[in-house]
């Protein structure tokens, strides 16, 4: 019997519509959900590779204890039972004389995380933190900062822009596919593209303009602009009068940073930057500066992003077909939303061992911040931190500094692991409770935000292959251990989306048809006479008091980067549309599209090292090393160099790519405490590797 | 030549090589083996970067050199419609069918020690559907189509833009 399963993908955080087709059990096809026109039937490689991870035995296929010391790979494959003893033996013990506070918890955040931080808030721990230290932290509190709004508070109509200005926002390969494929429709309609980066990535190519910033200086580049765009009046004056504060100010912080100083700092000739302002007037307000997804990358990464947002408020581009709007939810629709699990549990009125809210004010108390919950492990201040339960998140190579990192994770009492696949986090485990892949595995019901408001459901689309459990399973089994069953009145997932269903008058059958649901038939677009902001005076404000009183400068001068030594660079990192985060890199199909990264440097420089293309390279950093093929090219600039992220592994269970490759994060050394002072995001490109030739 | 194409717009290509993925997944063509490939072709000379993808399957020739070569006949043209494909049964391995193409085409499997290679995805094509790189190209930038047609749309395409253009 063949059927078609409607679910979501997991093969990245993407998290797109997709249809499966299963016969007999087995998965015979996956495609993009059709159901959803801006998907269409596109699938990404990694979501091609998917039935190719389910049938991986590279993977953790059963819980698994760990038996020598830690990292060093001795695993004992155990029941579920032993595994779920172990764990809530040392945690009662953690709890008993630490407090249930003394419990963290980080995942990659995401549509189904309310069951997790049920889960968390349920063992009485304030710790639920997310990966976006190392991604979009800076946007999110820039854009809180600007518009009293979260960076998902906005999303972008690429397909009717006129102009797309990408601040290293690499869409074509760090893609979403019905992101790049809105961005080709807007190019295709005759949008202009923008794309500022010291690489050519992919995205460079399909831009009508490129500029090779020099590293570091994108803060410079944006001031240069906004002096131009407000020394020339090209900006919508209706809407600036009726949303925008501080404008005075802006204007006059703004008098030094012309574009010849500009001109000056980033590399791009002041002419260049003034064409570039004049098409802006021209193409506003359908015009789409992005304020940056991945941005945890220079100091002042924070302010950068809150330039680009006061931009596009200038632009007039908000809640503007071909420019910005806001994703509206079931209540913009007049219906009720999903009911939420994590509000089951009573709050936790802890301090949060990270500072979020408290030592760090400005941060938002919701996602945390993995860094200075390290300092807390390794301080005990504000109080200790004994154990780390880290789901399908692998901070181990998306945070700097792996080995530093091991020594501060080594100190606590308990790391449980919750993962598909043998992250680098993982191997460093105490207990691995080894998750189903998507295709097995059902979620949380999820909202869908947009034009168009809805729900979505990630269901099973076939049994697991393995002793592997889905993560709401693994959740509520260990809370109904923990003692903490009250918060978890269900049995089954469909008691879980029957109850998050209550309010809304759907049910779970309705999500057979076509994956998701839609509760509005028709795109719904704000009045914007009335458009309303979450700051508190209610507009976008250039100059946030608020912040500034948390001790946030709003218009900081700028500071240029120190440059690179003589024969060192800065080390870039990025990815291509096939691998990411380094859970493809072992994949058996993916690995076969690349096996080993490369180091981008740039013609000129590579000639002052006698370094020819294809040459092997030593890179060094600190008492870190290691040998890569050099790729010699003009693509990017003489100041930096680039890799590709997640290779150079040093699990061996994941046999197809251990030791290929070099680790990025490996070279960012004493990295781990450095960060956006503003707004929390690692300095990940703030790291300098010299090159030799070997 | 069979009787279909499959074009490529390239400026819509991004390279994110999931047509190779589609391809692998549903044909299980063998370690290293590729019955698609997308080729970077790179050039950083002007002031815009050039950095394009070209779509490269087979090109089901209407004289084969593959067909011709091969000494048992298992590589052989569908009467109906003219794709090139391997009767797996019949093929001894031999790789004659390698060498002969122009662009080295047929794949090696070395899980079977037989070739295989880019047959239009024909279980799809004679359902109705469309070939898997096709389906499930990431931009949706192939199209699986005839010379007839393929020529029709893309001076429609040109038209269009030549129109743009002018105003
Ligand atoms: S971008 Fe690709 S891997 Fe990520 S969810 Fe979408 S299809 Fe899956
Ligand atoms: S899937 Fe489509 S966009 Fe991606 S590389 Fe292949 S042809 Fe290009
Ligand atoms: S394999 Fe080569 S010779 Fe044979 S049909 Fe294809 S392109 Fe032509
Ligand atoms: S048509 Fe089918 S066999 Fe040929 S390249 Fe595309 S997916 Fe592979």
């Amino acid at each position: 019997m063949k059927e078609t399963k409607y679910s979501i993908c997991g093969m990245c955080a993407v998290r797109c519509p997709v249809a499966v087709q299963v016969e007999d059990g087995k998965p015979v096809w996956i495609e993009g959900n059709s159901h959803d026109g801006g998907m269409g039937r596109s699938l990404c490689a990694k979501g091609g590779a998917a039935f190719a991870q389910r049938a991986d035995k590279q993977r953790p296929t059963a819980p698994l204890l760990r038996m020598g010391k830690r990292g060093e790979g001795q695993w004992r494959e155990a029941s579920w039972d032993e595994a779920y003893d172990y764990i809530t033996t040392r945690l009662n013990a953690v709890i008993a004389e630490h407090g249930g506070r003394s419990i963290m918890f980080s995942d990659r955040g995401g549509p189904f995380a309310d069951l997790r931080q049920a889960f968390v808030k349920a063992l009485g721990s304030p710790n639920y933190i997310n990966h976006d230290c190392t991604c979009g932290r800076n946007v999110h509190h820039a854009s809180k900062s600007v518009y009293g709004l979260g960076r998902k508070d906005f999303s972008y109509d690429y397909a009717n822009a006129r102009h797309i200005v990408l601040f290293g926002r690499n869409i074509t390969e760090a893609l979403k596919v019905k992101e790049v494929k809105s961005f080709l429709k807007g190019v295709k309609n005759g949008a202009r593209v923008t794309y500022i980066d010291p690489r050519a990535s992919v995205t460079a190519g399909k831009a009508t303009r490129y500029w090779q910033i020099k590293p570091g200086t994108d803060y410079a580049l944006l001031l240069g602009i906004a002096h131009c765009v407000l020394s020339n009046n090209y900006y919508d004056l209706d809407f600036a009068e009726r949303y925008i504060t501080g404008l005075s100010e802006f204007k006059t912080f703004l008098a030094p940073y012309t574009p010849v100083w500009a001109a000056e700092e980033t590399g791009i000739a002041a002419s260049e930057i003034e064409a570039f302002c004049r098409e802006l007037n021209e193409d506003r307000p359908k015009v789409i500066i992005h304020p940056g997804w991945m941005l945890a990358r220079y100091r002042d990464s924070f302010h950068a992003s809150r330039i680009i947002h006061i931009l596009n408020a200038l632009m007039g581009s908000i809640e503007q077909p071909g420019g910005l709007f806001y994703p509206k939810g079931p209540k913009d629709v007049g219906k009720s939303g999903l009911k939420s699990l994590a509000a089951l549990v009573p709050a936790v009125s802890e301090e949060r061992a990270d500072g979020c809210g408290s030592r760090f004010p400005q941060w938002d108390k919701g996602a945390g911040m993995l860094q200075t919950a390290y300092e807390a492990i390794e301080t005990g201040t504000p109080y200790p931190v004994k154990a780390y339960f880290v789901h399908r998140h692998n901070p181990f190579i998306a945070l700097p500094d792996t080995n530093e990192q091991r020594r501060i994770l080594d100190k606590l009492d308990l790391i449980v692991a919750v993962d598909v696949n043998f992250s680098e986090t993982a191997w460093f485990a105490d207990v691995i409770l080894p998750e189903n892949t998507f295709l097995e595995r059902d979620d949380i019901l999820r909202t869908e935000k947009g034009l168009k408001p809805g729900f979505g459901r990630r269901q099973q689309c076939v049994k697991p292959l393995n002793n592997t459990k889905a993560g709401w399973e693994i959740y509520l089994d260990l809370a109904k251990r923990m003692g903490k069953g009250e918060y978890f009145p269900f049995k089954s997932i469909e008691d879980i989306w029957q109850f998050q269903l209550q309010d809304t008058g759907l049910s779970v059958a309705d999500f057979d048809a076509q994956g998701f649901v839609k509760l509005s038939d028709k795109a719904l677009w704000f009045d914007r006479d009335k458009l309303k902001f979450g700051t508190e005076s209610g507009k976008i404000e250039i100059v946030n008091p608020k912040w500034e009183a948390m001790g946030v400068a709003s218009l900081p001068p700028y500071e240029a980067p120190v440059p690179p030594p003589e024969g060192s660079f800065r080390l870039l990192f990025g990815r291509n549309g096939y691998q990411a985060h380094g859970q493809h890199q072992n994949n058996p199909i993916l690995c076969e599209l690349l096996n080993v990264n490369k180091l981008w440097i740039n013609t000129a420089a590579a000639k002052k090292l006698g370094v020819k293309d294809g040459d092997q390279v030593r890179v060094e950093s600190g008492d870190e090393q290691g040998t890569i093929t050099a790729y010699v090219t003009d693509l990017i600039h003489p100041q930096a160099v680039f890799m590709l992220h997640g290779f150079g592994t040093d699990v061996p269970a994941k046999k197809r790519s251990v030791g290929k490759g070099l680790a990025d994060q490996m070279f960012m050394q004493g990295k781990l405490k450095e960060w956006d002072k503003a707004g929390g995001g690692l300095n990940l490109a703030e790291s300098f590797v010299t090159v030799t030739p070997v | 030549m069979s009787k279909y194409i499959v074009t490529q717009n390239v400026a819509d290509c991004i390279g994110c090589r999931a047509c190779e993925v589609h391809c692998k997944d549903k044909n299980n063509s063998g370690p290293g083996a590729f019955y698609c490939r997308m080729i970077e072709v790179t050039s950083s000379a002007g002031s815009l970067p050039r950095i394009d993808f070209v779509y490269l399957a087979c090109f089901h020739c209407e004289k084969a050199w593959c067909v011709d070569a091969c000494p048992t006949g298992a590589m052989r043209r569908r009467d109906k419609d003219g794709i090139v494909y391997v009767e797996a049964k019949s093929c001894v391995g031999c790789k004659a069918c390698i060498t002969a193409c122009p662009w080295t085409v047929p794949q090696w499997n070395p899980e079977t020690g037989k070739v295989g290679k880019c047959d239009l995805c024909m279980d799809r094509i004679d359902e109705g559907l469309e070939p898997a790189c096709v389906s499930k190209c990431t931009t949706g930038c192939l199209s699986f189509t005839t010379p007839g047609q393929a020529s029709e749309s893309a001076r429609q395409a040109f038209a269009e833009q030549l129109l743009r253009n002018r105003r």
